[in-house]
């Protein structure tokens, strides 16, 4: 699943239990996820 | 608003054996602080008087007759309310925990109590220790003892604020992302997080047991090795002599961890740097090469483990929340396995970088935190011109050591022109906090730019080794006539112990991240 896809999916989830407060901590996990699979220490199955 | 001239714990200790005090006017004198002072600070949730009295009585007859417990013999302390003691309820400052209480002591209790410690109340403390302000607990907000308007900091916000107020001549904290050191830093305390695994966490409530440590903190490096040693079942180990400061090498990790610095800051951090250099120390910069990864690794270990742990009371009693905690909790939910495991990877790279940092040094040396203690209800703070989220610029330069599990330490390091304390950290190598505590015995008075709080050792005030620091004299302690916090006063009720009063739930404070790009 990629970053955008987990955060819409996250965003309706959270719509859909009552609590739209998440939005932006939701998009600031994005942001923490984002950088943390484009660090250098991340397996990579071709290598 | 009275603030601490009281004692330390080495020189209480002194004069518990010569006679010129007893426990329970030590004790005493911290009672009268709480009922004085702790209606405005909101710092204890629960006051243990009349056990506190029974402890220091019992100690000072053991004094008496020859049993020596060794250095916290009849000390009283604080203790932060996220830590069994038997009998009485561990609130996590939530009312998620109404009606709990505690079967037993918590490990480390357990050897506070074996060296003598004297346990005068629970601290408060931010919810569940989710938080560095202090601010959202169900009992309201602690308050700084230097400014009543500001945050002390958290989440060991009350710890630190007790001892500063002169309730405690120290306390008990946990720190999963700094929770001890920062509060350390914004009340102008001492703060231990010792190595990850060495103060059992059992019997406190977690916040993520991948992070989460046990330390205390005092008001001088010398009582805070002593708490640190009772807290590992060593009570009768003193304070090691510190080695000398000339030929010590320190490091500082420039990058990331001084880019962002308040100026006053920063001018307290270089200027206690410079002093260090003159009196000997070698004091070279580093750099850790993924310290832009060290928020995302903190934050998708620790926010996935807390989500863990309060899963089923977040479906079942998410109203009993204070809604900042809870929409971080919930957040936390949504950390998938595979960037769980991505962090646990980072969390091993940056382990190797702080092993590697301290191969050459003795000491890493950075500010602990990079603003003073920030106002009440303020979700952003000014920072060299630039709006910055508060939650994120407290948390900035301790979590790493969280994550790492290296020991680091918070001292007292000058303070800003509204007389707000600043703080200087120091980190060592894993599973040597000793070493640590010898080199902040050794820096502790160059850091502060104040004679050495110990007395007999020099200090840049004080002319050098042999020039004596300050002896700890007169501070009215004796004074104290019996105090009453009998029947019904807002700490009376059984045992002397009672829960205060909760305050209704504050006006939440807008969360960071509404208003500004945030690290979570």
């Amino acid at each position: 699943m990629t970053i955008d896809q987990w955060l819409q999916a996250a965003l309706a989830d959270a719509d859909r239990r009552g609590l739209p407060a998440l939005k932006p901590l939701l998009e600031a996990l994005a942001r923490a996820t984002r950088a943390l699979r484009a660090a250098d220490f991340n397996d990579d199955a071709t290598k | 608003m009275h603030m601490n001239t009281a004692l330390t714990i080495e020189e209480f200790g002194r004069k518990l054996r010569a006679r010129e005090i007893t426990s329970e006017q030590m004790t005493e004198q911290c009672l009268q602080r709480i009922e004085a002072d702790n209606a405005r600070l909101n710092t204890f949730i629960l006051v243990l008087a009349d056990q506190a009295r029974r402890q220091a009585r019992e100690a000072d007859r053991e004094i008496v007759s020859g049993h020596d417990r060794g250095p916290l013999h009849g000390a009283p302390i604080s203790i932060k309310d996220l830590i069994d003691i038997r009998g009485v309820p561990t609130t996590a400052a939530s009312r998620v925990r109404e009606g709990h209480i505690a079967e037993r002591d918590a490990p480390s209790i357990t050897h506070l109590r074996q060296a003598g410690a004297v346990v005068v109340g629970k601290t408060n403390l931010h919810e569940f220790a989710f938080g560095t302000t202090s601010e959202d607990s169900a009992f309201g907000p602690v308050r700084n003892p230097h400014d009543p308007s500001r945050s002390p900091g958290g989440s060991s916000g009350g710890s630190a604020a007790s001892i500063v107020a002169g309730m405690a001549l120290a306390s008990v904290g946990t720190d999963t992302g700094g929770s001890i050191r920062i509060p350390a830093a914004a009340c102008g305390t001492v703060g231990l997080k010792p190595s990850h695994g060495e103060v059992s966490i059992d019997g406190v409530v977690p916040m993520s047991r991948t992070f989460d440590h046990v330390g205390p903190l005092a008001q001088t490096v010398a009582d805070a090795c002593l708490v640190y040693h009772a807290l590992l079942g060593d009570s009768g180990a003193i304070a090691p002599a510190p080695m000398p400061v000339s030929g010590l090498r320190l490091a500082v990790p420039r990058k990331y961890f001084c880019d962002i610095l308040d100026d006053e800051v920063r001018a307290q951090f270089d200027a206690s740097l410079e002093r260090l250099r003159e009196a000997g120390a070698r004091v070279d910069d580093i750099e850790i090469h993924h310290a832009a990864d060290i928020v995302p690794v903190y934050v998708h270990i620790s926010f996935a483990d807390a989500a863990t742990y309060h899963a089923a009371t977040l479906e079942t009693m998410a109203e009993r929340y204070t809604e900042p905690v809870r929409l971080r909790l919930e957040a936390g939910r949504y950390v998938q396995a595979e960037d769980y495991v991505r962090a646990l990877a980072g969390r091993e790279v940056l382990r190797r970088e702080v092993d590697a940092a301290l191969a050459q040094h003795d000491a890493l040396v950075l500010p602990t935190m990079p603003i003073a203690a920030p106002l009440i209800g303020a979700n952003t703070v000014m920072v060299s011109g630039s709006e910055q989220p508060v939650r994120n610029m407290m948390l900035r330069l301790t979590q790493l050591f969280n994550v790492t599990g290296h020991p680091a330490l918070a001292v007292p390091c000058g303070s800003t022109s509204a007389g707000l304390p600043c703080s200087m950290q120091l980190v060592g190598c894993r599973m040597q906090t000793d070493a640590l505590l010898r080199v902040a015995l050794a820096c502790e008075s160059y850091i502060a730019g104040t004679p050495s709080p110990r007395s007999g050792l020099g200090g840049p005030m004080s002319g050098g080794p042999a020039g004596g620091g300050i002896s700890g004299g007169g501070t009215g302690l004796m004074s104290g006539g019996g105090l009453s916090m009998g029947s019904g006063g807002r700490m009376s009720g059984i045992d002397g112990c009672s829960i205060m009063e909760k305050v209704a739930a504050k006006t939440e404070p807008e969360l960071e991240v509404r208003s500004l790009k945030s690290e979570v």
